[in-house]
């Protein structure tokens, strides 16, 4: 990337910057032997052995509680092969020896199915019976083990701060510590690890505190660790070709990813909560030079020894930024006038169409204009059933999903997700049935029409510019310029190419199309659809496990948008 | 729920009679001559005034403002219905519950003070009066009727007395809405202020700033004595944007009255920028809350500089309708074909 466009990061929180810290933990044995027999005692209990946990973290010297939880899915979830989620929490609190329990720091491992983040537990708590014998801790630190990934985060987020933001139930918090300042994630499933991959985008696009990261990626050149960012590895300093693409492909990534909205690994649900974190993941691949369990622990113990010297909440670095390397980020000064400049596209057809609508701004009393009755019925049906389109679209997938299964042969899952289609495609043939309602307004007819899309669409963008910037900046690229030219009458063909192009159904596949590529593992059409259709259910049921904004936005927002565009085109 | 069902009832028997004035009114300064000759197309019809009594319940009910703080339960709705209510009473030309009814309005929130003005010019016409200071007659019926709204003000907060055995409620309720304590964000223009300044010169401030409120109610009831309906719809406006802890319902409450003044459609000159102003203002207020509050990636500026834009919003909508009130009071005298000296066609300008 451009220096002046993307200057290198550096940490601007002085209680993390000046105050180096020496590690001196050698974990790696410990954490191996502990993964070993968390591995077993796991395979014995077929899931969680929460009583061995219980017991482990007792023995190291830990504040143990346990929180069950239960959620019954919205439609079967057939990523994960769940419906009915039960699930138990073990998490252990070493209180500050220091200070009140006012503040905390967080580890989360999420015990996953399989053999898989084993090594992750070990390492938590190996890192727990090592910080216990430490004297310097002034924030309480709270080890977490989850049950189901994401579902067990909630509902133990949740329960920390005693709200209920979705329909999960679970037993409450019989122990908590002070107001969680910062959480890691860890997710390693191998005894020795090549890389780690960090993953900083949370639920609906928002980001951790930049000094967190800089944090962790000065620690990796500490220990020598080789930490890559979206699964790419930085790219070679100085300007040269292969540099820009590495970057360019980073920050597409990137862009994609917090467009998504989805919580990029467990981390993302804290964010919601203001609690700053981030998802390590370790990579094992063919590279020669390995590292063990002790390197990443000693990390870990340098990330928890700095953010306990914190003395306010993680505030000084920048809250919305772009990253195309971990070195380097765009700060939102660079990046943010080009949404502008679309949204002054926007704002500028939006005057002239009402100049031309209105055609005397300032109306002169000498001029006796013929009395237009002023009235603005004829806008009512199209923008009526566009509403009432993504209304639909946004309830009766779910709602719908007993009424499909019983008079069609498909799954829970498939029903939600064809229903979706099925609604999506079929308010396309709206703009037919809506005219047959109303006379039509002539050539003052469309261009009101045109103005009320271009209002709404203008109002989506703004507010989405400042909530997510990525996913605004794709809405805004795509629908802008139709938005622009869409006019009734002439060729409409390439018109409606371009629109159907730029619904945001097709943008969606698009990203499903780009984001393989960008990973360097194209997908072929087939494999696209099918990761297509796991997208739209997924992105469904985020939205009810964790409040994801990204569906009601699409159904409700850009949907309607975009129809009563169409609507446009069809105007007669 | 209730109360706002209330309210709009009362404002469409208020506006339903005030129609009939105003084509009363219109009729006679016509047969009067006192129009000029080509202003035929300025004149509302019966035709064009038949829905505005709905279009104003329609308004109060439907708008997006009363909905909310409906839902919110805020105690806005009751002050909303206490004020429609007077605006009846005023309108039905009883200067008794019309005295009622704003000294409870004040009870409620002190602000309605200033409504007084107009309700008094509103009794005044009813009555024939002439507004002249050195009347008898205008004098007399003055003093009566605010005799009426103190004796009944009196009466009210004794009650309160009696009730509370204390006069703890003054301070907390008046004093709480005069030297605005409580700085919790809201949509008005206090509470940033108030929060960014030094102690010291706070007392100074609120003083300007509550002065503000009733600062216009004199020049506006010199500049529109002729018309207490459309100064009471501006004073409503200037309340709702200025007083300390304004909610959305104040806005709605004004807002309901915009149908009304839909005859100057024609002479508004922004109408269209400042109703997009207002809704996008309307949707980034959560949006920035949520920055502010939530995310914690935005801070208090983004969401003030929003209430900013909101109120400027209102106060240029106000500020336009009062001028096209003006212009066309203006040509409804001379005529529609204003030339210059030399033959040109003039231009009105505000001075």
């Amino acid at each position: 990337m451009l220096p002046p466009l993307a200057p290198r990061t550096y940490l601007s929180e002085n209680a993390m910057g000046s105050t180096m810290v020496g590690e001196g933990s050698d974990l790696g044995p410990h954490a191996l032997a502990l993964a070993r027999e968390f591995g077993g005692h796991k395979r014995k209990a077929g899931g969680m052995p929460v009583q061995w946990l219980e017991q482990t973290m007792f023995q190291l010297g830990l504040e143990v509680h346990r929180q069950p939880f239960a959620r019954t899915l919205p439609f079967p979830d057939e990523a994960h092969e769940r419906y009915l989620v039960r699930g138990t929490n073990v998490f252990g609190v070493l209180r500050a020896p220091r200070s009140a329990s006012t503040e905390a720091l967080l580890l989360l491992v999420p015990c996953s199915e399989g053999s898989k983040n084993n090594q992750a537990v070990g390492l938590l708590l190996a890192l727990a019976s090592y910080c216990r014998g430490q004297i310097y801790w002034a924030k309480d630190l709270i080890f977490l083990v989850t049950e189901h990934d994401l579902v067990g985060t909630q509902a133990w987020l949740e329960a920390y701060h005693d709200v209920n933001l979705t329909d999960i139930s679970s037993g409450g918090l019989p122990g908590r510590a002070g107001a969680i300042q910062a959480a890691l994630a860890l997710e390693l499933s191998t005894d020795v690890v090549t890389s780690m991959d960090v993953a900083v985008e949370g639920l609906n696009g928002q980001l951790p505190n930049l000094d967190l990261l800089n944090l962790f990626h000065s620690f990796c050149q500490k220990n020598g660790l080789l930490c890559t960012f979206q699964g790419k590895l930085p790219p070679p300093e100085g300007p040269s070709g292969p540099g820009y693409t590495q970057s360019l492909r980073t920050l597409g990534l990137m862009v994609l990813g917090q467009a998504g909205g989805g919580p990029g690994g467990a981390h993302g649900l804290f964010l919601r909560f203001r609690i700053e974190a981030l998802t390590l993941r370790g990579i094992n691949s063919f590279r020669q030079h390995k590292f063990d369990l002790g390197a990443l622990g000693r990390t870990l113990e340098g990330m928890f020894r700095k953010l306990n010297n914190l003395l306010e909440r993680l505030h000084q670095s920048y809250f919305l930024y772009l990253l195309p390397s971990l070195s380097r980020f765009v700060s939102i000064g660079s990046y943010a006038p080009a949404l502008a400049l679309l949204l002054l596209v926007l704002a500028l057809r939006i005057s002239w169409a009402e100049n031309g609508e209105d055609g005397d701004g300032d109306p002169q009393p000498g001029e006796s204009l013929p009395q237009t009755p002023r009235g603005f019925l004829y806008l009512v049906p199209p923008v009526l059933v566009s509403g009432a389109a993504g209304t639909a679209l946004y309830l009766l997938p779910v709602r719908g999903q007993a009424v499909a299964t019983q008079h069609f042969p498909v799954g829970e899952a498939e029903a939600v997700v064809l229903t979706l289609i099925g609604i999506y495609v079929a308010g396309m043939a709206l703009p037919h049935s809506t005219h047959r309602a109303l006379s039509g307004g002539g050539q003052r007819g469309w261009m009101s029409l045109k103005l009320v899309a271009l209002l709404a669409l203008a109002l989506l963008l703004t507010c989405l510019a400042l909530l997510n910037f990525s996913l605004g900046f794709l809405l805004g690229v795509t629908l802008v310029p139709p938005a622009a030219a869409v006019r009734p009458g002439g060729n409409r063909l390439p018109l409606a190419v371009l629109l159907v192009l730029t619904t945001p159904g097709v943008t969606l596949f698009l990203a499903v199309l780009v984001e393989r590529e960008l990973l360097e593992a194209p997908a072929g059409l087939g494999e696209a659809w099918q990761r297509y259709l796991g997208a739209l259910g997924q992105g469904l049921l985020q939205e009810h496990l964790h409040g994801a904004h990204l569906s009601p936005l699409l159904a409700l927002g850009a949907y309607p948008c975009w129809l009563l565009l169409w609507n446009v085109l069809f105007w007669k | 729920m209730i109360t706002d069902v209330l309210t709009a009832v009362a404002l469409y028997l208020a506006i339903q009679d005030f129609n009939k004035v105003v084509f009363k009114k219109q009729k006679l300064l016509i047969e009067l001559d006192k129009y000029a000759p080509d202003v035929a197309e300025l004149i509302q019809t019966p035709m064009e005034m038949h829905y505005i009594p709905l279009k104003v319940a329609l308004f109060y009910l439907l708008n997006p403002y009363t909905v909310m703080s409906c839902v919110a339960k805020s105690t806005c709705a009751i002050n909303n219905s206490v004020i429609a209510f007077f605006i009846l009473a005023t309108i039905k030309g009883s200067a008794f519950l019309s005295a009622v009814f704003l000294a409870l309005a004040t009870y409620q929130s002190l602000y309605p003070l200033t409504l007084f003005a107009p309700a008094l010019l509103y009794l005044l016409q009813r009555q024939f009066i002439p507004i002249k200071l050195k009347s008898k007659s205008f004098w007399f019926y003055t003093m009566q009727y605010a005799s009426l709204y103190l004796c009944s003000l009196v009466v009210i907060i004794c009650l309160s007395f009696f009730l509370l055995n204390s006069w703890d409620f003054i301070p907390s309720v008046y004093g709480f809405i005069l030297s605005v304590p409580d700085l919790t964000p809201n949509i008005g223009l206090f509470w940033y202020f108030f929060a960014e300044m030094f102690e010291h010169f706070s007392l100074f401030f609120v003083c300007v700033f509550q002065i503000n409120v009733f600062f216009y109610t004199i020049p506006l009831a010199i500049k529109l004595k002729e018309h207490p309906m459309f100064f009471m719809f501006v004073q409503l406006a200037i309340i709702s944007i200025f007083k300390s802890y304004p909610t959305l319902g104040d806005v709605a409450l004004y807002m309901a009255f915009l149908p009304v003044w839909s005859h100057l459609y024609r002479f508004l000159r922004n109408i269209f920028i400042l109703s997009c102003v207002l809704i996008f203002c309307s949707f980034l207020f959560p949006v920035l809350w949520h920055l502010w509050i939530y995310a914690g990636s935005a801070n208090s500026n983004f969401y003030y500089a929003i209430t900013l834009t909101f109120n400027i919003g209102q106060i240029l909508l106000i500020s336009d309708y009062f001028y096209a009130f003006l212009r066309r009071e203006y040509y409804l005298t001379h005529g529609l074909h204003l030339t210059r000296q030399d033959g040109t066609e003039a231009m009105l300008v505000l001075k």
